[in-house]
């Protein structure tokens, strides 16, 4: 007997039962389905960070403010904008490694061009922070030196904020926007970074702190919210990041002992840790999900269990017409691999609509990949060989004589 | 009439078998030959050992001492799975109560041995409505057993029995679930079947069907105490109704 011939009557047996047939499979359906779920979640989660990572730039130090005391009180971080623009600048001139920083504020406001408007992030900054994160121009130009000494009206935008404003087709180079009333002229388009990225308009820092920011925030004529800085290279990124902190402890008068009024962040390795935890939670998601295909396994070697008893006189007869004992071994391990086959394709199936469901409902990122998929295939043929083979086994065991007496 | 060569010999057979330690012997010293071509009866009330001779006759067990040969070969060296493919090949069973596949239509259940011999689907279908068309059951192939009477079920299992033209055809009292008209015409059958050269063993605790064979053995409690050829013939009419 061929494998062929052993799947046309294992599915002929199991045609014949259909529902128990199906709930026989429902445990390997579920775990199936689970796995390829919890694999779509995991490493949809896993690209959005490297994206993230990705957007961020390689080999960037970003500097936030820290606690503050004011008077004895101790104020969260953020609360005081500790750093200023001459700090960049003494970052800049003093430190060897870093190649390029910028001082950034930014707050939310409505951006109008003629008849459309759009809420976005407006960063107030210098060009050099397009150069610390890698980010070219679509088309246009960064801002000028005049521009960012004289608070400039011009503004660059994001990839969304443009497909926001303009009509397909339209050149926003050259376009007059207008943000809290104040006219400004497009004067550069960002490439794309990422979603996440791309909600964003840029204008000089003087411009943002002269024109909208400065009276919102408690932001005076020096201070910045945050800087970003670039490294040279990969190694050098602890040397920069210690001297950063003494050169800033310095200017700032921190005294010994007491806690920096700043924090100094690698935004890539932070993310790169956080994967790191996704990675874990997703592989004992997974290991959980197993457990669900062992317990499928196990029902599935219980019913063929029965199902050799139940058709012990069916095994005499093909036994007594010439069935070798392996013909009947490979007919029942087929059985159970069909079942397994069978709920490994629904489960797949299954898997695939419940993780786009829940990309769309939680509106998370999943992305399937042919790798999930074929690991819960694998999985289920192991399932079907590990737990379908006792009961083959014992099928094809028994005596043909003892067999045909059954009733 | 020359003597044919023997297609089965047992030489001395014995068969013990043993229950929660207690030795039973089934079949006791037997020696016989069946040439090509005979129909012989093996008779003996119940308990005298028939079944555990058919059994070993149609190579579903074997001797505890003596030998069996099937074709001079000796089947106790032979592998099981050998014996297996003999069995698909060589052997055609007839059950009394027919040991149809309730799940199987007609001529699924006569092609069954042909999946054994590696014979592909289209094949094997062609020839079991040959085979089913020599019992005269061809217009009920696509019957399930249960929608088919005693009789016509045990002519589907001798059209299975034949489909791999077996050396020999062996039954297990298969008219003993049949009515004396339905089990006539079966027997009648089994005649014309034999006409044309097929060697069938017919098991059976009815004197009636013994006195229908050339030949009958007779085994009372294992041993075998008669072996007989008469001149009594079976009737000569039509097998198929």
């Amino acid at each position: 007997m061929t494998m062929f011939q052993g799947f046309q009557i294992a599915l002929h047996a199991l045609r014949l039962n259909p529902l128990r047939s199906f709930l026989t499979m429902l445990g390997i359906v579920i775990g199936v389905a689970s796995i390829v779920t919890v694999f779509a979640i995991g490493s949809g989660a896993q690209l959005r960070l490297q994206e993230q990572i990705r957007s961020i730039g390689a080999n960037v130090l970003m500097i936030t403010p820290g606690a503050v005391y004011q008077g004895g009180v101790r104020l969260k971080d953020g609360s005081k904008l500790t750093m200023t623009e001459s700090d960049v600048q003494a970052i800049l001139e003093q430190i060897p490694e870093i190649q390029a920083a910028a001082g950034s504020i930014a707050g939310t406001a409505q951006i109008i061009h003629e008849s459309k408007n759009w809420n976005t992030t407006i960063n107030g900054t210098t060009t050099g922070h397009f150069m610390v994160r890698d980010w070219q121009l679509a088309t246009g130009r960064y801002f000028s030196g005049t521009e960012e000494a004289s608070a400039g009206k011009v503004v660059i935008l994001g990839s969304t904020v443009a497909r926001e404003l303009f009509a397909p087709g339209d050149d926003p180079i050259g376009a007059q926007i207008r943000i809290m009333k104040v006219p400004l002229e497009v004067v550069g388009v960002l490439d794309r970074k990422g979603p996440a990225q791309d909600d964003v308009a840029f204008v000089p820092l003087s411009t943002a702190k002269l024109r909208f920011l400065g009276s919102a925030s408690n932001i005076n004529r020096d201070s910045v919210a945050y800087i970003i800085a670039k490294v040279a290279a990969d190694g050098q990124m602890a040397g920069a990041r210690s001297e950063i902190e003494s050169l800033l402890r310095q200017r700032h008068r921190v005294p010994a002992g007491q806690e920096d009024d700043f924090k100094v962040q690698d935004p890539a390795a932070a993310m790169e840790a956080q994967q790191g935890a996704i990675r874990t939670v997703a592989l004992l998601l997974v290991a959980i999900a197993s457990v669900s295909l062992l317990v499928g396994g196990i029902s599935i070697m219980n019913v063929m269990i029965v199902s050799v008893t139940e058709r012990t006189r069916e095994i005499g007869i093909r036994r007594a017409l010439g069935g070798r004992m392996r013909d009947i071994r490979l007919q029942f391990l087929c059985e159970a691999l069909v079942l397994c086959l069978l709920g490994g394709a629904i489960g797949v199936a299954g898997g695939i609509t419940l993780s786009m469901t829940v990309a769309r409902m939680a509106g998370w990122i999943t992305s399937i990949d042919g790798e999930a998929i074929g690991l819960a295939l694998v999985f289920s043929i192991a399932t079907g060989l590990i737990f379908g083979f006792y009961p083959a086994h014992k099928a094809s065991r028994l005596s043909p004589i003892e067999a045909l007496k059954t009733e | 009439m020359s003597a044919p060569l023997p297609l089965i010999s047992l030489r001395s057979v014995s068969r013990t078998y043993r229950t929660d330690g207690v030795a039973v012997t089934a079949v006791r010293n037997v020696s016989f030959d069946i040439a090509q071509g005979e129909i012989v009866a093996v008779m003996g009330p119940s308990g005298s050992g028939k079944s555990t001779l058919m059994n070993m006759i149609g190579l579903l067990d074997l001797p505890s001492e003596g030998a069996v040969h099937l074709e001079g070969a000796n089947v106790a060296e032979l592998s099981e799975d050998r014996r297996s493919s003999l069995r698909a090949r060589s052997i055609g069973f007839v059950f009394q109560s027919y040991n149809l596949l309730a799940r199987h239509n007609a001529i699924e259940n006569v092609a069954l041995p042909l999946v054994y011999c590696g014979v592909g689907r289209k094949a094997r279908l062609a020839r079991a409505e040959a085979s089913l068309e020599a019992v005269g059951m061809l217009h009920r192939a696509h019957h399930f057993p249960r929608q088919l009477s005693g009789g016509e079920q045990q002519r589907v299992a001798i059209a299975r029995a034949l489909i791999a033209s077996p050396l020999i055809v062996l039954a297990d009292e298969p008219t003993g679930a049949l009515d004396s008209r339905t089990g006539a015409e079966i027997l009648a059958l089994f005649a014309a079947l034999n006409r044309t050269g097929q060697t069938i063993v017919m098991i059976t605790h009815d004197p009636g069907i013994a006195t229908q064979c050339r030949r009958t053995i007779r085994l009372h409690d294992g041993e075998l105490v008669s072996d007989e050829t008469t001149a009594g013939l079976l009737p000569k009419r039509s097998a198929v109704s």
